[in-house]
């Protein structure tokens, strides 16, 4: 019973993250951009269900927070704001399918092969586990210039979009 | 009633669960029937008015004073109401889109129930392996706040699904307030959490279990008044309640909606209204715990003690929900965004930095 249900709600999870992923790219009776963005979601919260089941609570209950009820309610305000009717009725052309295939290739690749280089099994022991203390400390001690220096990158972005928001540059 | 000490952990504790969560269900759902009519005789009282004393079923004239008197009061109005709710016709216009129409009053009013989930809402019955909460989860405040970020959505969609200009605006409307104002909220309790060391809900109230002194509303005035606030914005009532102004929207988001879709927009509001008043309660003023303290109880009669001293606590919390809503006028829409970026959020940051100071000089 114990060993039994982790593996099953993996399986459910992952599945339903795939079929929703798919739904949100291709979904055969609906071309809405909305649709599509609330698959997304679906998608999103899937994922997130995978994460607890790795015992990354912080994690699972961040990817909810800031994906599925931030990023995606302002994906859903600027789909709502555009009105894409004619996103609905536009064709697939065969060029753009191409080039679509050839970049999931290309990135499928870089993953499997980060996968095999990796090589995880069962012997191996987490960096950190569960516990937000624990995360914090290694994010302020062993990667402390990478997160300094990603917090930098997002100041860049927020001053962008203050400056390219303004309409006249004093 | 010994017998379920025989089961094993496990079985014990899903049925514990069961239990739990009906109970919370019950308990919250008739929260919100008589917090309408709290709503209606609170702002009944405020105006000079009477409020709702009308309704009156069959059995109430059989019963000697005590009927007139809860006549009177309107304590028989829920029931009405919830009727009324029931048997109107559910009317769903032609213009809609169909499947998100009917979507989103549920995703409205779901969210607001699985917050109540992590909220300790006393300490024990007696048996110390069953605490009084249905989700003892370590990243308990980070769970409700996903929850609530996902209650947006159903007001969204209820704007887009209407396929009308006052619902989309409305929708607009509140999709932007509800995110700024979840920044402001989030920020103001990672003060609240520095303090406390630890997100798990039920070590919140530990902390501050000893007396009314410690609890986090005196340690941190500011993380309480920014949290209030953003609760106001959150929970979309007065003075925030743009997403509705009647006045300019005619309903905002729920125009369109007729019969028991609107009432679970009704049932929504009044949900998260609750929840946010729990979730007040458990952060800053000590959770069950009573004001002079005595930490977890020992018997049956001590748990249930435990319970209602935290349900007065947060029935005082709602009582200040309503008196605030017929308080203060609406707030124009520039004004609300201005008071959330930019009086609130740099607010909430400062907050941060002086406590990481104090904690940090105290430390040492």
């Amino acid at each position: 019973m114990s060993e039994l249900l982790p593996s099953a709600l993996f399986y459910a999870f992952a599945g339903l993250a795939l079929v929703f992923g798919f739904l949100c790219v291709a979904n055969p009776l609906s071309r809405n951009p909305v649709t599509s963005a609330m698959f997304l979601v679906l998608t999103i919260v899937s994922l997130a269900g995978l994460y607890i089941l790795l015992h990354a609570f912080f994690l699972a209950a961040i990817q909810i927070l800031v994906y599925a009820g931030a990023v995606m309610v302002l994906f859903l305000f600027v789909i709502m704001l555009l009105n894409l009717e004619e996103e609905e009725r536009r064709k697939i052309r065969g060029i753009t399918l191409g080039l679509g295939a050839l970049s999931v290739a290309v990135i499928a690749g870089i993953l499997i092969r980060a996968v095999v280089a990796a090589r995880p099994s069962a012997g191996t022991t987490p960096l950190v586990e569960g516990g937000i203390r624990n995360l914090g400390h290694t994010l302020f001690t062993l990667y402390l210039l990478p997160f300094e220096a990603m917090s930098l990158l997002l100041l860049v972005g927020m001053v962008g979009v203050i400056l390219l928001s303004k309409k006249d540059l004093k | 009633m010994d017998a379920i000490y025989y089961l094993d952990p496990t079985t014990q504790f899903v049925l514990f669960s069961i239990v739990k969560i009906v109970v919370a269900f019950v308990i919250t759902l008739t929260f919100v029937a008589y917090a309408v009519l709290a709503e209606r005789k609170i702002s009944a009282w405020i105006q000079d008015r009477v409020g709702p004393n009308r309704a009156t079923p069959f059995f109430a004239q059989y019963l000697p004073v005590i009927g007139p008197a809860l006549v009177r009061l309107g304590i028989f109005q829920p029931m009405a109401d919830g009727l009324k709710f029931l048997l109107k016709e559910d009317f769903t216009p032609a213009y809609v889109r169909k499947v998100y129409f009917w979507l989103a009053p549920a995703l409205t009013a779901i969210p607001a129930f699985m917050t109540i989930a992590v909220i300790p809402f006393g300490s024990t019955l007696g048996n110390p392996n069953n605490p009084m909460v249905i989700a003892d989860l370590n990243v308990g405040i980070l769970y409700s706040f996903g929850i609530v970020s996902l209650g947006v959505y159903g007001i969204v969609l209820a704007g887009y699904a209407s396929n009308s200009k006052y619902p989309f605006l409305g929708g607009i409307r509140s999709s932007a307030q509800m995110i700024s104002y979840e920044i402001a909220m989030g920020m103001s309790v990672v003060a609240v959490f520095m303090v406390i060391g630890d997100l798990n809900l039920s070590k919140v109230v530990e902390y501050q279990g000893a007396n009314i002194l410690h609890w986090m509303a005196w340690k941190q005035p500011l993380a309480f008044f920014i949290f209030l606030v953003s609760a106001f914005a959150e929970t979309n009532r007065l003075p925030f309640d743009l997403p509705e102004s009647e006045s300019e929207l005619v309903g905002g988001y729920h125009t369109e909606y007729s019969s028991m879709k609107f009432a679970l927009f009704f049932l929504g509001e009044y949900a998260n209204m609750i929840a946010a008043s729990a979730m007040m309660v458990t952060l800053f003023f000590g959770g069950w715990a009573y004001p002079w303290g005595g930490g977890a109880a020992q018997g049956f009669l001590g748990g249930v003690g435990h319970i209602v001293c935290f349900l007065v606590k947060m029935l005082v919390l709602m009582g200040v929900f309503i008196w605030v809503r017929w308080m203060f006028p609406r707030f124009r829409y520039d004004q609300l965004m201005d008071l959330g970026w930019r009086r609130f959020i740099p607010l909430a940051l400062v907050n941060i930095l002086v406590t990481a100071l104090v904690l940090a000089a105290l430390n040492d």
